[in-house]
């Protein structure tokens, strides 16, 4: 893992002081609120519906084990006891004081966390796949990319004050699981014709009030390239963005204003401009930086797991969690494990303070101290030993975390919605608890592959539109409402779902999402997955089923 | 018609209601809806919300003071509008917390 030198550590140190004093002045009443806002939102502190919302950085979802111990503590003596896990890999608590956000950041900073670049129109939290430096087909460590941009972008003078908020993912194989192909840049590793290694560059993707799927601007980036290209893509977007309305004011418009073919021929002619200069990265730095994500000490092991096998053999509550959520590692005798933090009827990615200080101690015992936060709300394990996977299921059983339901119809993706955020139309956690509640783990496991995907409201943090089923909540005519669209995916097969028709209430909501799954039952042919039949078979006959007509 | 004043506590950012009694150079706030002072015609809303808004540029102890529609039901005010409904009473997902919970948390 990345460890701060002491140029990190000068500079969140600085911010927390900067940032207490600016509390001190807010408090005093020698600056306005008007004043005040701009300043606590570069700290991630937002004013919520019931109090103020501090936004904490997970930077590419990986944390260790003494850090998650931290976001418990935090949770416990300063907020009310929870935290809620975002699709950006980050952290919010809920119940903040301003008089105590200094401390907080304060407490952040001694394990080398933050929330700077949390909020503003800036370059955000660098989001990346969950089983970098562990996925069996990775090129390479994305993670290493990923610091590299982000101690580029850390205060970054020229982007500091974009059009707009500014996203980045990058992956290190073919798998999308960062949904790179919605970010304003994705990047994702590739090998060149010669087996080089570098990144195919995609731009424009994004979610939102007028969504798209990135698109590529160049096939094949050398790596040594990678921050003299995003810096010409950001400088290109910095002059050509639209400053007039917010709300074309993403990198998605310009590109589909400007048109790809001009948009990167701007962009190649700046970077031809700049590829020499001090952003090409030399190999010791890149170097320097891989040093820190360095594999662990994995041990020398057979790949037959026999304790696993026999346990799997006579225990099926066992046998469904190993079937779910747990994955192939790149190493012999290793495994990753999802955690899902999403048992029914609990809100989708809320976790209180002792299951965070389980899942620290689990780190620890079965993970070289390593966790990730995943983008769809769940936590990672990512080095666990195949035979040590019934004792670490026993372990979270304990806890409540051993449900076995990664990937199915209750691994929803949910936003915070109208009982938190002061942007909501409508409430998103009780359509997902309630859907959550509604099918049995058997159930689950005949419809298979599925990701619901919720928003409060149009701009789409619970990224509906690259739901298999997205339900956007909406207000209509002071009621709320619920929009249902079929057919997105945010893997490396990335679509945008299209509206099935009119709205519903909540009640009504739950039953189509059951005439949706009852008609994919009915049409699917073999093991073919939802989005696949949707693929084949095309809006109407779900249409059809949930209003009777198409 | 019927309105008070919501706004947020600048230390704790906890929603707060602009209490009865305020006016003739008093202003306070309460943290549960039913201590609210009431404005039944347009003319005292505006005063009321020029009251808090002179108290945010005096005192400096709330910010973000503006008008909700409520209703009195069973003796209870209640806002109209399920978004301010939410803001009184608290997450509906989370029964413990927030003012539905005063109690309970006191
Ligand atoms: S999608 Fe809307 S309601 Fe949900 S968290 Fe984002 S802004 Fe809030």
């Amino acid at each position: 893992m990345y460890r701060y030198d002491e140029f990190d550590h000068a500079l969140v140190q600085d911010r927390v002081t900067q940032f207490r004093r600016q509390v001190e002045r807010r408090m005093k009443g020698e600056i306005s609120e008007e004043q005040f806002r701009p300043l606590r939102l570069m700290n991630g502190l937002y004013l919520q519906l019931h109090a103020y919302m501090l936004r904490v950085a997970i930077p590419y979802g990986t944390l260790d084990s003494r850090q998650m111990r931290k976001l418990a503590y935090i949770a416990r003596r300063y907020d009310k006891g929870y935290g809620h896990f975002t699709t950006r890999q980050n952290i919010q608590y809920n119940w903040p004081k301003l008089e105590e956000t200094p401390d907080i950041l304060a407490e952040l900073a001694e394990v080398e966390m933050h929330a700077i670049q949390t909020s503003g129109n800036c370059i955000r939290n660098v989001t990346s796949d969950q089983y970098a430096g562990a996925a069996k087909n990775e090129i390479e460590d994305p993670r290493i990319w990923c610091e590299i941009a982000r101690q580029w972008s850390t205060l970054h003078p020229e982007f500091s004050f974009l059009p707009r908020k500014f996203k980045i993912a990058i992956t290190g194989c073919e798998n999308d699981r960062a949904a790179v192909k919605v970010h304003d840049i994705g990047m994702i590793m590739k090998r060149g014709a010669a087996g080089e290694v570098g990144f195919e560059v995609l731009v424009g993707g994004g979610l939102g009030r007028t969504p798209f799927v990135g698109k590529t601007i160049r096939e094949f980036l050398p790596k040594e390239h990678f921050l003299s290209y995003m810096e010409a893509i950001l400088r290109v977007y910095n002059q050509l963005g639209r400053r007039d309305n917010k709300y074309k004011a993403r990198i998605k418009v310009t590109l589909h204003e400007t048109g790809k073919e001009e948009f990167t021929r701007l962009v190649e002619e700046e970077w031809e401009a700049i590829k020499d200069s001090t952003l090409k990265l030399p190999k010791e730095e890149v170097d320097r930086i891989a040093a820190h994500f360095h594999p662990p000490a994995w041990k020398a092991l057979p790949n037959d797991a026999p304790t696993c096998d026999s346990r799997a053999a006579s225990d099926p509550e066992f046998a469904a969690w190993l079937r779910h959520n747990v994955e192939e590692h790149k190493t012999a005798g290793y495994a990753i494990v999802n955690i899902s933090v999403k048992p029914p009827g609990e809100p989708p990615g809320d976790v209180t303070d002792v299951p965070m200080e389980a899942m620290a101690e689990m780190a620890d015992a079965y993970s070289f101290s390593e966790l990730r936060v995943t983008h769809v709300q769940n936590v990672t394990l990512p080095h666990v030993e195949k035979e040590q996977l019934p004792a670490l299921f026993d372990d979270l059983a304990k806890h409540g975390l051993a449900t076995a339901n990664v990937g199915l119809v209750s691994d929803i993706i949910c936003c915070p919605g109208l009982d938190y955020c002061a942007l909501a139309n409508a409430r998103s956690i009780p359509v997902a608890q309630e859907l959550t509640k509604r099918y049995t783990l058997e159930r689950q496991q005949e419809i298979g592959d599925m990701q619901i995907k919720i928003s409060g409201c149009i701009n789409a943090c619970g990224h509906h539109h690259v739901g298999n089923i997205g339900i956007l909540g909406v207000d209509r005519k002071g009621e709320e409402h619920y929009q249902v669209q079929l057919g997105g995916s945010a893997s490396e097969d990335a679509s945008l779902g299209k509206i099935i028709g009119r709205g519903f209430t909540q009640d009504e909501v739950i039953e189509v999402v059951d005439k949706l799954l009852d008609t994919y039952l009915e049409l699917r042919e073999g093991e073919e997955a939802f989005i696949d039949t949707y693929r084949r078979v095309g809006m109407n006959p779900f249409k059809e089923r949930v209003y009777g007509t198409a | 018609m019927t309105q008070i004043v919501i706004a947020n506590y600048l230390g704790s950012g906890r929603v707060v209601f602009l209490a009865k009694g305020s006016g003739n150079g008093s202003v306070s706030w309460g943290e549960l809806i039913d201590t609210a002072e009431v404005a039944t015609d347009e003319d005292r809303a505006t005063a009321l919300l020029a009251l808090a808004e002179a108290d945010v540029a005096e005192r400096n102890v709330v910010m973000d003071p503006y008008l909700i529609d409520v209703e009195e039901e069973g003796g209870s005010l209640r806002p109209t509008k399920y978004r301010e409904a939410i803001r009184a009473l608290g997450p509906t997902v989370r029964q413990d917390l927030g003012k539905q919970a005063e109690g309970a948390e006191a």
